[in-house]
């Protein structure tokens, strides 16, 4: 009797153990996740947007998920509605890729407990428990080419063109003033935040303008900054690029660029989701966790001590011994 | 017989020409891979096929319906207003002062107070141009796409300076949008469950007032009359002047009214700007001017027109979702079909005016007469 | 303040006007004109942006700049046909048919580019063409002598506009044609056919407007234009549909958008204050109207289709 029994507390133990052990490996053996992302700009505008997607599609590679994608929605009114239409086709995971969205998803995510959300780039998780925020400490970057910025400059003149100071763009030029000034703290960085996302020849200008006034570094973010590395490119200015890779805008005068790795951070999302984390936490790609990572564009002369230089700056940051401040 | 004839052939034409430029639209489609067939049917059903479509196209056309009803208003006028944008902009940012400094007060009394003084923020913003134009010449038509311009970098100062969220300061992240708006002047959800709130039934008042407007009241004749004609106006004694002030400032006031539903029936209950004005109306100040003019100027026209016009967009985000075709198609479509159909009322004109000679000859009752006056007036 | 009057600022700041007024200028003349023979074009950001667009794929795909202007050029031309199709042929109420060809040309451009490019690739700019001997003087060479050849040609358009208006007979044709079409009509000019050429150079110009946009910044992207075209629209009325007014109009709003740009490089606008900044040209452009005495009015049948009687 005392045999058979063991046995079946085996087999019982076993038999309740598998559905655990299934969920667990539920992204691998079928079960599909759902993702949606709402994002503000085009899918190709070599910037904010295009990083969140060529992150949810690294991540496809190598997990089983299905995506759907709704670009373009800068309208705020319109988002809102793509997101929670999404909640209710029964996504899993939707995705609010703009800080401008956070009001609405604060509305939203209430009506939708079954639902995850994630709201970037941000560090608010509104206390609600189906929502994580996400956001790139584009200024550890920022920080590093910064410090590669200062030691270019001949001239002592750094230019840097904005959209709006705010988020994502504000943490990043903040960063990088930080790092040329602990460079060499004479070096001159003229900011300019155009005011707008969206408007290219603005920021075209707004690149000559620095030039003009005796800027030969640039640097710059958010998607209408291809207007200004087209103004760098026809004066030979260096560009420091970020969120995506955009040497190919201007190879002949892209130094390096902070590429985000949204992958990182994804990955972490998704396998929480299974395990059923829904929501809570507060995720960031960082120079330490790979998600965010200095590419160098190597058609580019640069000269050994400044890359030097910048591979210090991010030994330092990522072991704490550089403190890049808020 | 030849009346119902005529107005037959009136519906007729213009809906050829729709039919026209949905078949490039279909072959737009094709070429880029879509099915075209599977392409409309999801966006009529996204749109009309249930009831979060047709709650969502109601809502869509709130703003539509409501520009449209005050270019009505001031195209009559013969005043051309493309400062809808700017206005609805301006109407939504001092309702927004109004609801975040009036103190607490129950719903009944705060959103009509909020939504009078968007109503007012749009007219004082379309009576500055009707006053330029007016006392110094200045055309309308410029001095609306400059005000549109001055009105959205108010707006971007305001959210990022004055009336920012005091948590954005907290947090460090100065997102552009103002605290949430108190609770009192969320509209009010018309039906459990779906989006469409009480701005719709005001947008639906606010046409029907328009027409009694312009057709019922002395002052709408007086606006008609002088888009009719300035100088018989002024020969006959009415203040034109005024009354050109008064057409920009009804016209603003309809949209600003529709700039501040935009704020209190919006998701996320604050007004929030990414810096350009589309951004936030949705080019609503613009596909407004569209709507109306789809509708023959008739603020109770535009009604339809508004719901057409809404289901479209709707359609077009729900197109992109389901079949991944940029809205930007859609876009181009619409632009076709105004061509089109405007293009086509040549058509039905034409065979109108060919069956108006009958009546005149055969028939000289009033009914002659009251047709040759609908003709003019619409 | 001292930094804005230095003179390699001031240089800047004039060369840089005249560069962001010229896309300005060369739609508005070819609004003015379209205008002026009394028909009204509000589609001219939609024509700007399916020509810059034109120009940016063919100068991709080619390599040859001029190329793609000639493409903007031809763009535009085509648009104008069509629309003067639409606009005397089939009298069309002109205020809406033209946005809906804005309507169009924003969401034509914006799709190609999607499907035909997908991720940006950059175009190189014309090259700077400094004018021998002139270039050379003190201030007012790099001033004026040193742009491209576009910003050349849309100021050299200006005078050569004002002569065709006012001492040609097709000039006469079109002023007639703008005020009084019945007695142009009478007196056996053919309306259609001067509206239909007006039209064509019109919109071709503003074709070349984009074109010229594009190619400038050296990319395309969705709405590259900005509304661009409607302010060049608002200009028009500014110049009192004459090609001197045009051009001072847009160098009013140029300039102005220039030193602005200028202040916030050089950190004299507080950044608070910098979204007020950025509504300064189009509060000047207004103000400068109302001063100016306003003794122009416009075409007396401008947005009338004409219907032979």
């Amino acid at each position: 009797m005392r045999k058979i029994d063991s046995r079946m507390v085996l087999i019982v133990v076993l038999a309740l153990a598998v559905p655990f052990m299934t969920a667990a490996a539920a992204n691998a053996a079928g079960k599909t996740l759902k993702i949606a992302i709402v994002a503000p700009s085009a899918s190709n505008d070599l910037a904010f947007t295009q990083s969140i997607v060529d992150g949810i599609n690294a991540v496809k590679k190598e997990r089983n998920i299905e995506v759907a994608v709704t670009d373009g929605t800068f309208v705020v009114e319109d988002a809102a509605a793509a997101i929670r239409d999404y909640a209710k086709q029964g996504y899993d995971l939707v995705l609010a890729h703009g800080s401008q969205y956070g009001g609405s998803l604060k509305e939203i995510a209430p009506d939708f407990p079954k639902t995850a959300f994630a709201w970037g780039t941000a560090a608010d998780t509104f206390g609600l428990a189906n929502v994580s925020s996400y956001e790139a400490a584009s200024n550890e970057g920022g920080y590093v080419m910064g410090v590669m910025a200062a030691m270019l400059s001949k001239k002592g003149s750094i230019g840097i063109v904005g959209p709006i100071e705010v988020g994502d763009a504000k943490l990043y030029v903040d960063g990088f003033i930080a790092g040329a000034k602990a460079q060499n703290s004479k070096i001159r960085t003229n900011v300019n935040y155009i005011g707008s996302f969206s408007d290219v020849a603005l920021a075209a200008e707004a690149a000559r303008a620095h030039m003009s006034a005796g800027s030969d570094v640039l640097t710059g973010t958010a998607q209408m900054v291809v207007g200004a590395i087209g103004a760098a490119r026809s004066k030979k200015a260096a560009w420091f690029g970020t969120q995506a890779n955009q040497t190919e805008l201007a190879p002949e005068i892209v130094v390096a660029s902070q590429v985000y790795k949204w992958e990182v951070i994804l990955r972490q999302i998704v396998d929480d989701l299974d395990k059923g984390v829904m929501g809570g936490k507060k995720y960031a790609i960082t120079l330490a966790n790979d998600g965010l990572v200095i590419e160098f564009n190597s058609a580019y002369k640069l000269p050994a001590e400044v890359k030097q230089a910048g591979l210090d700056a991010i030994k330092g940051i990522k072991s704490g011994s550089i403190k890049v401040g808020q | 017989m030849t009346f119902l004839r005529s107005k037959l052939i009136g519906l007729l034409i213009p809906l050829c020409a729709v039919l026209g430029a949905l078949l490039i639209g279909a072959i737009m489609l094709g070429t880029i891979g879509a099915n075209p067939i599977k392409g409309y049917g999801t966006m009529i059903s996204a749109a009309f096929g249930n009831m979060e479509g047709l709650s969502n196209t109601a809502v869509k056309s709130i703003p539509l319906l409501l520009v449209g009803v005050g270019i009505c208003i001031a195209f009559r006028a013969s005043v051309i207003n493309i400062g809808g944008e700017g206005q609805m902009v301006m109407g939504a940012l001092l309702s927004t002062i109004a609801a975040l400094s009036l103190p607490d007060l129950p719903s009944v009394l705060i959103i009509p107070l909020v939504l009078i003084v968007g109503l007012v923020g749009g007219a004082l913003w379309g009576a500055i141009p009707g006053a330029l134009k007016a006392y110094f010449n200045v055309s309308e038509i410029l001095s609306t796409i400059m005000l549109n311009i001055v009105a959205v970098q108010i707006m971007n100062f305001m959210l990022r300076g004055p009336l920012i969220d005091p948590g954005e300061i907290e947090r460090g992240t100065r997102i552009p949008q103002t605290a949430r708006l108190p609770g009192t002047t969320d509209l009010p959800i018309l039906m459990e469950g779906l989006r469409m709130h009480a701005g719709f039934i005001i947008a639906l008042l606010a046409a029907v007032g328009a027409y009694v407007l312009l057709w019922r009241t002395s002052l709408g004749f007086r606006l008609r009359s002088v888009g009719f004609s300035r100088e018989a106006t002024r020969y006959a004694g009415i203040p034109v002047r005024r009354s050109i002030i008064t057409a920009l400032a009804f016209s603003g006031a309809m949209a600003g009214l529709a700039g501040a539903i935009l704020v209190f029936g919006s998701e996320s209950h604050r007004m929030v700007t990414d810096g350009s004005s589309t951004g936030f109306t949705g080019s609503a100040g613009f596909n407004g001017i569209v709507v109306a003019l789809f509708a023959g100027l008739h603020p109770l026209w535009s009604i339809p027109s508004a719901l057409l016009f809404g289901g479209m967009l709707v359609g077009a985000n729900a197109l992109q979702r389901a079949l991944q075709v940029p809205s930007a198609l859609i876009i181009a479509l619409n632009g076709l079909i105004v061509v089109f159909v405007v293009g086509s009322e040549y058509f039905s004109h034409r065979s109108q005016r060919e069956r108006e000679i009958e009546p005149i000859e055969t028939e000289k009752s009033t009914a002659t007469t009251t047709g040759a006056m609908t003709k003019t007036g619409g | 303040m001292d930094d804005l009057f230095t003179s390699t600022i001031l240089i800047v700041t004039v060369a840089s006007g005249i560069r962001l007024a010229t896309p300005f200028l060369l739609a508005s003349l070819g609004e003015a004109l379209g205008q002026r023979s009394g028909v009204l074009n509000l589609g001219v950001d939609g024509v700007m942006l399916l020509g810059a667009f034109g120009a940016y794929y063919t100068v991709l795909k080619t390599g040859n700049l001029f190329y793609g202007i000639w493409v903007g050029v031809f763009i535009g031309a085509l648009v104008g046909i069509f629309y003067a199709f639409i606009t005397v042929n089939l009298r069309a109420q002109q205020g809406v048919s033209g946005i809906g060809i804005y309507l169009f040309g924003l969401g034509m451009s914006d799709l190609l580019f999607q499907k035909l490019v997908g991720t940006p690739r950059p175009i190189l700019p014309f090259p700077t063409l400094e004018i021998p001997i002139l270039s050379n003087l003190a201030v007012i060479g790099e001033m004026f002598f040193q742009h491209s050849l576009i910003v050349y040609i849309a100021f050299l358009l200006v005078p050569v506009a004002t002569f065709v208006i006012n001492r040609t007979t097709y000039g006469m044709n079109v002023r007639a044609i703008g005020e009084n079409p019945e007695a142009a009509d009478s007196l056996g000019v053919s309306v259609a056919a001067v509206r239909y050429s007006t039209l064509i150079i019109g919109n071709s110009l503003a074709g070349l407007a984009g074109a010229a946009l594009a190619i400038e910044l050296g990319i395309f992207q969705q709405n590259l234009t900005n509304a661009m075209g409607f302010i060049a629209i608002a200009l028009v009325y500014f110049g009192a549909w004459r090609p001197l007014g045009v051009m001072a109009g847009s160098l009013v709003f140029g300039l102005i958008a220039s030193i602005v740009l200028q202040c916030k490089t050089l950190g004299l606008i507080p950044r608070s204050a910098s979204d007020l900044a950025a509504m300064a040209p189009a509060i000047i452009t207004i103000l400068a109207l109302v001063f100016v005495a306003n003794r122009f009015r416009q075409p007396e049948a401008l947005t009338k289709p004409y219907i032979r009687g």
